[in-house]
């Protein structure tokens, strides 16, 4: 991790609409990304955690611009991506890469894996025959799969195998910044713990800055340097992950969080932290403090007020009224 | 107690392109009535692939080449099509590891929610419409009705995850078999799901097939659990007793590859050599190309399951370290 800025987004939203039949609907639009104000250094990992649909695919989606902000700015390297044109915007796309949620749907069916580690590698560089057979063989091995995988269809794969192909080809390009959209939750431990190393790994040898997206706290808590907690759309907490690990966690949801972790030793388990289990939902955030309703802490404020992201201490920022009681 | 499902010495190949792929090869374990029974393993060691033989949806070039099904007594093997269909769905639910596989993208995901409940209790329109939002309630969806009105592209993953599992619990059979049912949700609701699955065994005696990567959820909500590696089951038993005194060195390089925030900025344990790639069946152990304690019986002569401490059948594992021959 250096000091040096890749990426800075300043109040970030993205909404989506929902529709009535085929007319939009009356109804409030789901609000995926709120106001989200982010920096991410050079060569750090910045583990992302939260709620399902709180928003981590489309923060990802958004930085990589495969999504269109509905308001706010992504900066990269300084450049403001809105602002770029096509061109431009075709040069950057090299540089930054994703690896989805799903390995299923992020090859196409019809494509041998040969055919789509290729494809990136068609389009950007001047590789061919020889040696970008030699390029892909490269990858695959990279990721620990055997060289004759390239041979096989997308079916062909268990989810896990899959998924180090997913990793294959987003390495492809040598990019410099890689959104992983929980790279491992498909994955056994044992193939897991290969992966990880080899994402630091590849960190270290291509100087790679990671946005690394995961409900696996253990997972979060070991790769990252830095962690975001969001919810409901927003960061509630960013905090270094040493912080984290030595229980100086301050919102009651990443508190939550920690004590719902299932252990395998379940004597070592925390104090669960109860909560109401009603999820909330992104089309009509609650008032205040979004996670009032299900907070074991909620106070009389916090549904009227919404808490700002405040510094506590050196790296560490919360939203939560808690902070000034 | 007789068990609901056996699975006995189950092979399953595909004819593909690269070769003949050996996916399962001799899976044997069993769920009992009203038990949650883990499946946890390599990726790509044939767990997915047992349950679609299970269901007997396996694809075209995908055939069962030996073994014995039996649900409720009745061998899934040998049953007609026709019997698998009042099987399938009714008798035998599944939450597929891959959302897209069981939610139709050109449908809402109301009218596919709605047809399975319909399908299964013939119910009026509106029984089966407050029916439905009440499936996307106890799944821990927030705001039912914008969920029903949705396309699945139009969720989140674990969103998606979700109203899979409201489809399975639509239809009121007997066996669920979740494959990575939790995978995509926050700990907080991965937690309420869990919960919801056993409420469910201990009111309505469904018995849950249960697979997962995360040795955690093992733990919490597992009564017995079974490693598979290679298309096999190498060890089997308690979950406590797996878990805490495994015998097996594949299950003993699982625990290990485990991370932790004490491990941060070392590499993690991992089980050294690459996942087989099933085009040939391994002589001797599956895990000896890569079993640290490997011995040379271990070469040519495949272990078989037997007890892993004297006199207790309960755990069993599959290793020439426990056979009483190999160790002296
Ligand atoms: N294309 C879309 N159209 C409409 N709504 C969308 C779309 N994509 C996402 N959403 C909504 O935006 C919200 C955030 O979704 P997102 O996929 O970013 O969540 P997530 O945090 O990645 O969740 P998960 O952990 O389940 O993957 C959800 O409420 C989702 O329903
Ligand atoms: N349709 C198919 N055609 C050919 N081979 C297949 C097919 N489906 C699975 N396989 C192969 O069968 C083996 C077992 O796959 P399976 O999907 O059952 O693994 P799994 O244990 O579920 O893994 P994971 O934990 O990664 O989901 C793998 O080697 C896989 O490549
Ligand atoms: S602001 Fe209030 S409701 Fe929100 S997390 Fe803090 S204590 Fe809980
Ligand atoms: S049988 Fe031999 S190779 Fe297989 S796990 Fe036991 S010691 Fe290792
Ligand atoms: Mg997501
Ligand atoms: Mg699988």
């Amino acid at each position: 991790m250096s000091d040096q800025i890749l990426i800075e987004t300043r109040r970030l939203s993205k909404y989506f609409h929902p529709r009535q039949g085929l007319f939009p609907s009356k109804r409030g639009a789901v609000r995926a990304l709120e106001d989200v104000n982010l920096t991410i250094y050079r060569q750090e990992t910045l583990g992302v955690v939260g709620e399902s649909g709180c928003g981590k695919t489309t923060l990802g989606r958004v930085l990589l611009n495969l999504a269109r902000p509905t308001s706010g700015q992504v900066i990269f390297e300084g450049q403001d991506l809105s602002a770029l044109d096509h061109n431009a915007l075709r040069r950057l796309r090299r540089e930054m890469q994703i690896v989805f949620q799903n390995p299923y749907s992020s090859f196409d069916p019809r494509f041998s894996m040969f055919r789509s580690l290729a494809e990136p590698l068609l389009t950007h560089t001047d590789l061919r025959g020889e040696a970008l057979e030699q390029r892909a063989r490269e990858l695959a091995r990279q990721v620990g799969m055997p060289e004759d995988a390239l041979s096989r269809y997308p079916h062909e794969f268990s989810g896990g195998q899959l998924q180090r192909m997913a990793i294959a080809r987003a390495l492809a390009l040598n990019p410099k910044f890689i959104v992983l959209d929980e790279p491992t939750s498909a994955l056994d431990v044992s193939v897991q713990a290969q992966i990880l190393n080899l994402l630091r790994n590849l960190q270290r040898r291509f100087k790679l800055t990671y946005l690394f997206i995961s409900h696996d706290l253990s997972v979060i808590q070991y790769i990252s340097d830095r962690i975001a907690v969001m919810y409901l759309g927003k960061v509630v907490e960013l905090i270094t992950a040493p912080s984290l690990v030595e229980g100086q966690a301050q919102h009651p949801y990443t508190r939550a969080l920690l004590s719902a972790i299932p252990e395998v030793h379940p004597e070592e388990k925390r104090e669960r932290i109860a909560m109401p289990s009603k999820a909330p939902d992104a089309a009509r955030p609650p008032s205040g403090c979004s996670f009032h309703p299900r907070c074991p802490f909620a106070m009389d404020i916090c549904a009227q007020v919404e808490p700002p992201l405040e510094q506590i201490s050196a790296g560490h920022w919360s939203a939560c009224h808690l902070i000034h009681s | 107690m007789t068990e609901l499902l056996t699975v006995e010495n189950l092979h399953v190949v595909f004819q593909t392109y690269a070769g003949t792929v050996y996916a399962v090869n001799g899976m044997t374990f069993d769920v009992q009535p009203g038990e949650i029974f883990g499946l946890v393993g390599e990726s790509g060691c044939g767990k997915s692939v047992a349950c679609l033989a299970i269901l007997r949806i396996l694809p075209g070039h995908g055939r069962i080449t030996a073994g014995r099904i039996l649900f409720d007594g009745r061998d899934l093997i040998q049953a007609r099509e026709s019997e698998m269909q009042a099987i399938r769905g009714r008798q035998i639910a599944m939450i597929f590891q891959d959302p897209s596989t069981s939610l139709n993208p050109v449908f809402t995901v109301g009218s596919q929610i709605k047809r399975i409940i319909r399908h299964h209790t013939r119910a009026s329109r509106k029984v089966t419409e407050q029916r439905a939002l009440e499936l996307l309630e106890e799944v821990a969806l927030p705001d039912p009705l914008r969920i029903m009105q949705a396309y699945p592209h139009e969720l989140s993953g674990g969103m998606q995850q979700r109203v899979m599992i409201a489809m399975a619990l639509a239809s009121g059979a007997r066996l669920l078999i979740a494959d990575e049912p939790t995978t995509a949700l926050d700990v907080t609701i991965q937690d309420q799901i869990l919960e919801l699955l056993v409420e469910l065994r201990r009111h309505v005696g469904l018995s849950i097939l249960l697979i997962t990567h995360n040795l955690g959820v093992v733990a919490e909500t597992c009564d017995r659990v079974g490693v598979a590696y290679a298309g096999q089951i190498v060890e089997i038993g308690p979950t406590s007793e797996v878990l805490r005194r495994m015998k097996h060195p594949y299950t003993q390089g699982l625990l290990a590859a485990l991370p932790s925030a004490q491990q941060k900025g070392k590499d993690l344990l991992s089980i050294s050599g690459n996942v087989p790639n099933g085009l040939s069946v391994i002589p001797g152990c599956p895990f000896h190309p890569r079993c640290p304690r490997v011995m040379e019986v271990c070469w040519q002569t495949p272990p078989r399951l037997a007890a892993a401490n004297p006199g207790e059948m309960q755990h069993q594992v599959a290793c020439h370290l426990y056979s009483p021959e190999v160790a002296q």
